[in-house]
């Protein structure tokens, strides 16, 4: 059961590319795979403890204030891992700039906790989390490996493009600006749902 | 619990106000006690990019650079003494690119018109065009350019990639980075105004 609850949402019901929620951040720090692995990082850690915690509330949690603990409990949590980054990764926390902050926003975690933390014990809430926060991370680095490599020709930082192939330098290669524009982020998730859509459907096909 | 208690208004005004109680307690806490590192990590920064910028990249602050004002407006300025005695006046630069707030750091020699070294940053630029003007590809080239021309205070243009050759009073701006360019120039020159009177008549 808790071993199903942790690997449906990395590939067969993953919520970027099947539920198609938390698209929007997606796109927006998957410039670079580096800030787009601490941010999975950090989405993994809000979903799991905001659905641990809120599953445990769920039987104290008065309905028509629901949606309201959920946000505070979910504010709290990014604001504690935008603190903490603060003070521990300074770097990569300016790079993420107000993205850490705008994890509150990612339609994941409230998607999840509406949907199973407040009807699941703690425990499968909390697995349920992680994992869904690590198929949102799967998406994130796919994507950012690509816009990274042929928007910047570099991986984490450190170039894989040899230098001489440049035009600059007399070669016949050049950086591809669209892969670093929004756009491109959209067209890459697209690309990569529809993978994942056609993977799925073949199976189902088969049964 | 069962539903109904659960429903009521009481309740329900009770249990809000101790969660936001509780939760504010908690991160005043943990805001309490990150704080100093915060600020330590922020002045090291600061001070990083200062010493970048008289190319001093991971040397000890306090032993080259001295913090002071300027002028009677006490405008913020950092002289930086080298190893051989000569000093290098840093003015902090602010302005706006194009999504949000740029800045930098511009170390002038004691002729108060080359500049020695400049590093900027920015918050939201667009990463790979405009957000290129925090690496030294873009900033390096600012060395040697002069702020004037002959007695006129031109400041330094950011002309279009390869269209500044070597005109001593501009440099390449980034291509598809047009307006955080532009940004970067009109920062320079809006910056340095106020320092121009005072500057002249330094020693």
């Amino acid at each position: 059961m808790n071993k199903r609850i942790f690997l449906d949402p990395l590939f067969k019901n993953n919520p970027v590319s099947i539920l198609a929620l938390g698209i929007c951040s997606a796109l927006a720090v998957t410039v670079r795979l580096q800030p787009a692995l601490v941010m999975a990082l950090s989405v993994t850690l809000v979903t799991g403890f905001s659905e641990l915690i809120l599953s445990m509330l769920r039987k104290t949690v008065p309905n028509r204030i629901r949606i309201i603990v959920q946000l505070v409990v979910v504010a709290a949590l990014v604001i504690l891992v935008d603190q903490i980054l603060k003070a521990f990764a300074w770097q990569t926390s300016r790079q993420l700039s107000v993205f850490v902050g705008l994890i509150i926003t990612n339609c994941i975690i409230m998607g999840r906790i509406e949907a199973f933390a407040l009807s699941n014990k703690p425990f499968p809430s909390f697995v349920d989390g992680i994992a869904n926060g690590l198929g949102y991370g799967i998406i994130l680095v796919a994507v950012s490996f690509f816009r990274e490599l042929f928007g910047s020709g570099t991986l984490m930082g450190y170039p894989v493009i040899p230098e001489q192939w440049y035009v600059a330098n007399g070669g016949f290669y050049e950086n591809n600006g669209l892969f670093i524009l929004p756009p491109m982020a959209l067209i890459v998730v697209g690309l990569i749902v529809w993978v994942f859509n056609a993977k799925n459907e073949k199976k189902a096909w088969k049964k | 619990m069962d539903n109904g208690k659960r429903n009521g208004n009481l309740y329900t005004f009770l249990y809000a106000a101790i969660m936001v109680i509780v939760v504010a307690a908690l991160l005043a806490v943990v805001s309490q006690i990150l704080r100093p590192r915060q600020v330590a990590n922020k002045t090291q920064e600061t001070q990083r990019t200062i010493l970048r910028s008289v190319h001093l990249e991971g040397a000890a602050y306090r032993k080259y650079i001295r913090d002071t004002v300027a002028g009677p407006q006490h405008l913020p300025l950092f002289i930086c003494t080298l190893e051989d005695g000569t000093r290098k006046y840093i003015i902090p630069l602010e302005g706006k690119g194009l999504w949000g707030s740029i800045r930098g750091y511009l170390a002038l020699n004691d002729d108060f018109s080359t500049v020695y070294g400049a590093v900027f940053d920015h918050d939201a630029e667009t990463p790979g065009l405009g957000a290129e003007i925090s690496r030294t590809s873009f900033s390096d080239p600012f060395r040697g350019k002069s702020l004037y021309r002959g007695e006129q205070f031109v400041s330094i243009s950011v002309l279009k990639p390869g269209k500044a050759g070597d005109n001593p009073n501009a440099v390449d701006g980034i291509s598809g980075g047009t307006l955080t360019s532009r940004g970067v120039e009109n920062m320079i020159r809006e910056s340095l105004e106020p320092y121009l009177p005072f500057l002249k008549h330094y020693e």
